[in-house]
């Protein structure tokens, strides 16, 4: 069945809502101002229920099933953070409010920052950046600004491994770098002999995955990390893959300058069908002073009788304000929650068993699929969704099947160095009984693969609707849907 | 894969017809198949400018993936074929006759010499599928 | 709590993975900095957390226990409780970007009726599927700008009048491309008649020319001359809107604008102290490929089903790399999801009345305002929606000092952002706003002036 689009379910005069009537005298709007027409849909509000109702139910979801997607850490999203983000006195403040009047919503703020701090080993944390993407932009900022104040404006080159995600070479394009690609060895850790030929006068600094996008942990990273430095270079750590790393290590003490944190992956606020994210970056005590305003900060200490007080503060060489007013507040009360609720020893529980489900799980599978780099793993790993002799079945095939299992389908050819990649990332909060079933599913679809390839390449077919013609999508772009005339 | 005897082809991809000194420039069969369904065409340069060889020519994108297209010499554009804006399904159907993208009058011809023969691009595909 | 394995069941897992213990899975990690203590307090139950954050909370002065007059940005609506209701469905908000089109029709058709609603109110062509908030869609529009002429035209023109904090996340993002100037904010240009100044800037050079309607000051300016200025020099025009503003105004696409954003937190999010919010970003068609962000298209499934999917997806970064427009991989989803309910529940009679509400309010609010001595609206002359701004007759932070005292909170200081503005209030009414409150306030106002 197809769901009506909202415009297609209205009938001319009904209401979802009402409101009081006006209490005050009427004013004229101004003349030529005044909007013709406005074709909003009509509904009731059980029609508009019902309808957004249908639709959830179209879509899978962490609540719904295991949701391996790699790189994109789909835990479980406890329900008390959702609570705590909707209490009153926290999501009914103005961001104008004076600071006096939120000293509860700036307390959170400065926590939040203190404890990153402490995960990460940096030194300074803001957490105004909105998302991943917009953390990579502060880090590439940072670090443009940082040569230019130190006379190094001539470090404009970027390396980025090619296992990097494809927003770190946009990020830099963004902030003006020339961006080199590096190679990986043959064990999927950055190739030192090339990252040794790009250590010049025009280093800017190194993008770096750690566990990268194939799940490894570099095995060089201090080296790495010890090149970049020593020729003058800065070293930016992409913290999508922190959820291996809580508790482990901390990407400060390893001498990472500058990361960012996606709240949204480690810190277990929700997806939301593709946001809001929310993006924190933390930086290393030389680039303090760099990062983007404004950052929350006590502007008089408190004592035995009262708190302290707290405010914002704009550092000295800041690259700017990413956003109006300071981040995703309320993605920022779900992260305190979480890592409240956690301590020191439940955050290194959430690596640890992330990790444990990755090396499971692969080690169920890797007799069905080949592993792109058979090694430990940290807590996600790739495989080749597609074998030498069945060469018409691709990643895409292993896919789509997955969902008539009921599963939600790992993340598809990326990284782009494996050749059809699978990247599958279990989470901590999956069970033993859950992998167990999703290596059945993976391993009957190897089977499936062989003795009825036409049940892959057809596949979905127990899903709301079948696979999608994205030419016609593209070719006769239709981005708006029928309204009435 | 058609790969016509005549025409020039660049490691990009972009095949070379020369008549006098005007060259019409195109993508490949190789190309148009590697990108599968291409739905947008976007041609930068208009008929008038002067340009030099490694400047992007266009932009082509399938529902996958996105290509540059780029010259393989300098010279001044003469015409560019409007027609794919709104078919650019064309670069599929038809990559060495409807799908041309822009002729453009050579500056200097001697800089296709670097370009491949129709055996050494069938070649040089060949080791790229290896 | 949130990890299910039993001491057995790690014992098994171990087992097949063929290690003794958790930690040798960790070996590849430099020993020195393995496992850390971190300084953090210990873990807390549910229970705990709870009365925690709402202790914290309960300190916190909230626009429920006042009565709010602050705006600048961000607004005080009613939201109706199906909003939320729909939002805290499982199946929305714990479910990821819409990769997987078979497993994802309802966030993609809930994104493609977002789309659709925002079309139709900004009266433009194309709307993607949302930006972090109007802060960086003001940026992002200057980026595309940059983008479309492929960096010929180095000027962003913008008024003093657009949001100071739109402003400065323009700059903050302008500064990564290559010799772009942002010009026409600087003091001198002032916050009223400021449009001859922007004409003067425009030129051949200029990419995008952005103003804010209404402005940042609540007026309702007309652009027409400046619009038609900006295109007879080739440059693009952007308007930064306020979404409810267009229940009632005639909406950027009749002004002939190439790129209308705006900040969507009206329609039905809450002011959770700045975020999240929804940046709503509108074109006309001829800049499609040059969007950035996400866009749903329609298409068929194979058995000729109606469906949705993401679509010009070789636009974007993970194609594209370097030569995107921009990094942006998320949108506000669910952000996206509120201002789509909240839109279908008001409909076009309740949206349009809430517009009204608004206006109303605020003009008999500006009315009575300015009936207290030593108070005077600063621009008398100029049609305003529902902000405006008041002079007033000492610093404004000591008037609201007082207001507080009495349960009100005031407007927002404009001095804090314009040197230029001392004594300077910018008011905001909503339709939460009773007439009552309007009065109260007058009267603590007069009051205060006896004092």
């Amino acid at each position: 069945m197809i769901e009506p689009t909202i415009y297609e379910l209205s009938q001319p005069g009904r209401k979802g809502v009402a409101f009081p009537e006006s209490d005050v005298p009427a004013y004229d709007l101004p003349a030529g101002f005044a909007r013709e027409a406005l074709k909003l849909p009509e509904l009731s509000e059980q029609d508009v229920v019902r309808h957004f109702t249908h639709l959830s139910q179209l879509n899978y979801s962490i609540d719904g099933g295991f949701y391996p997607l790699g790189s994109c850490t789909m835990k479980y999203n406890p329900k008390i953070n959702e609570e705590m983000a909707r209490l009153p006195g926290l999501a009914n403040t103005h961001p104008l409010q004076p600071i006096e009047t939120v000293q509860g919503n700036l307390y959170i703020m400065y926590q939040l920052q203190e404890w990153l701090q402490e995960i990460s080993g940096l030194n300074r944390v803001c957490l105004s950046p909105a998302a991943g993407a917009q953390g990579e932009l502060v880090g590439a900022l940072i670090i443009k600004k940082y040569h230019e104040i130190n006379n190094a404006p001539l470090r404009t080159k970027i390396l980025i491994p090619d296992s990097a995600h494809g927003t770190n070479p946009a990020t830099s394009a963004m902030s003006g770098f020339k961006v080199v690609s590096l190679p990986s060895d043959a064990r999927g850790n950055v190739d030192l002999e090339a990252l040794k030929a790009e250590c010049d006068e025009t280093l800017a600094g190194l993008m770096l995955t750690n566990p990268n996008t194939l799940g490894l942990f570099d095995e060089n990273v201090l080296e790495v990390i010890q090149l970049v430095h020593e020729a003058g270079g800065l070293v930016y750590g992409d913290g999508a893959n922190l959820n291996a790393l809580l508790g482990v290590v901390r990407p400060g003490d390893l001498g990472f300058d500058i990361m960012h944190f996606n709240l949204h992956k480690t810190f277990s606020t929700p997806h939301g069908g593709g946001g809001p994210g929310s993006g924190p970056v933390g930086v290393s005590e030389a680039l303090a002073e760099f990062l983007p305003s404004p950052v929350v900060t006590i502007i008089e200490k408190g004592d035995e009788e009262t708190p302290p007080f707290f405010g914002f503060y704009t550092p000295q060489h800041t690259i700017g304000r990413m956003k109006a007013f300071y981040g995703h507040f309320g993605m920022h009360i779900r992260a305190y929650t979480y890592i409240a609720m956690h301590g020191p020893a439940g955050l290194l529980d959430i690596a640890q068993k992330a990790v444990l489900n990755a090396n499971y799980l692969m080690a169920q599978i890797k007799e069905d699929y080949t592993l792109a780099y058979d090694r430990t793993c940290m807590h996600e790993f790739v495989v080749e969704g597609a074998w030498e002799d069945i060469p018409d079945i691709h990643a895409l095939d292993i896919s789509k099947r997955l969902m008539d299992y009921g599963y939600h389908p790992p993340t598809n050819y990326f990284p782009l160095i494996v050749h059809e990649a699978l990247m599958i990332e279990p989470t901590e909060t999956e069970s033993k009984q859950t992998l167990d079933a999703f290596a059945k599913a993976m391993k009957a679809i190897a089977k499936e693969a062989r003795e009825d390839p036409d049940l892959l390449q057809t596949a979905p077919h127990n899903t709301p609707i079948r696979r999608c013609d994205e030419v016609k999508a593209a070719r006769d772009l239709v981005l708006c849907c029928w309204i009435p005339e | 894969m058609n790969t016509p005897k005549g025409l020039k082809y660049a490691k990009t991809d972009e095949w070379v017809k020369l008549d006098g000194d005007v060259a019409t420039i195109g993508i490949s069969d190789y190309a148009q198949d590697q990108l599968s369904d291409i739905v947008y065409v976007e041609i930068v340069v208009e008929a008038g400018d002067s340009v030099s060889k490694g400047d992007t020519i266009a932009t082509v994108e399938s529902v996958k993936a996105a290509a540059d297209v780029n010259f393989p010499a300098d010279g001044e554009i003469l015409e560019i074929n409007e027609a794919l804006a709104e078919t650019p399904e064309t670069l599929n159907s038809d990559p060495y006759g409807e799908g041309w993208l822009l002729k453009m009058k050579l500056s200097n011809p001697a800089q296709l010499d670097a370009l491949m023969d129709a055996d050494a691009y069938e070649a040089y595909n060949e080791s790229r599928e290896g | 709590m949130f990890t299910p394995h039993t001491p057995q069941e790690i014992e098994e897992m171990l087992k097949v993975v063929g290690v003794e213990t958790i930690e040798e899975l960790f070996e590849k990690v430099p020993e020195d900095f393995r496992f850390p203590e971190l300084d953090l307090p210990e873990g807390l139950s549910e229970m705990a957390i709870s009365a925690e954050l709402k202790e914290l909370a309960s300190g916190n002065a909230t626009t429920e226990d006042f009565i709010s007059f602050l705006g600048a940005g961000a607004y005080n609506h009613y939201i109706p409780a199906a909003v939320d209701m729909i939002l805290r469905r499982g199946e929305f908000y714990t479910a990821y970007t819409p990769y997987q089109p078979e497993v994802s029709q309802g966030t993609l058709q809930a994104i493609f009726e977002f789309q659709s609603l925002m079309t139709e109110l900004t009266g433009m062509d194309v709307s993607n599927a949302s930006h972090y908030d109007g802060a960086t869609a003001t940026a992002e529009a200057a980026n595309l700008a940059y983008h479309f002429f492929r960096g010929k035209r180095k000027k962003i023109v913008v008024s003093r009048s657009v949001n100071p904090q739109y402003r400065e996340t323009l700059r903050t993002y302008m500064q990564g491309l290559e010799n772009v100037q942002v010009l026409g904010d600087e003091p001198a240009a002032g916050v009223s008649g400021d449009l001859n100044k922007l004409l003067a800037l425009t030129d051949k050079d200029t990419a995008l020319v952005i103003v804010q309607y209404p402005d940042f000051f609540g007026r309702i300016i007309d652009y027409t001359k400046l619009i038609e200025a900006a295109h007879s020099q080739g440059a693009l025009v952007a308007f930064v809107f306020n979404p409810t503003a267009l229940g009632l105004l005639k909406p950027p696409g009749e002004f002939d604008v190439d790129i209308a954003v705006g900040d969507g937190q009206p329609l039905g999010i809450p002011l959770s102290y700045g975020g999240p919010y929804l940046g709503i970003f509108t074109i006309k068609d001829k800049y499609v490929r040059k969007l950035a962000g996400r866009l749903v298209g329609e298409t068929e499934d194979e058995t000729g089903k109606r469906a949705y999917v993401l679509t010009l997806t070789a636009r974007e970064q993970h194609i594209r790399r370097e030569k995107s427009t921009s990094n942006i991989c998320t949108n506000q989803g669910l952000m996206a999801l509120a201002a789509t309910v909240y839109l279908s529940l008001l409909g076009k009679s309740g949206f349009k009345q809430v517009a009204e509400l608004c206006y109303q309010k605020a003009h008999y609010a500006a009315e009575q305002i300015s009936k207290v001595k030593g108070y005077d609206l600063a621009f008398p002359e100029t049609p305003f929606f529902h902000e405006f701004v008041v002079s007033t007759p000492e610093p404004v932070s000591m008037i609201n000092a007082h207001l507080q005292e009495h349960g009100f909170l005031g407007g927002y200081d404009l001095s804090l952002d314009y040197p230029e503005m001392k004594n300077k209030m910018l008011i905001a009414v909503t339709e939460k706003i009773t007439k009552q409150d309007i009065d109260d306030l007058v009267a603590v106002l007069e009051e205060a002036h006896h004092d």
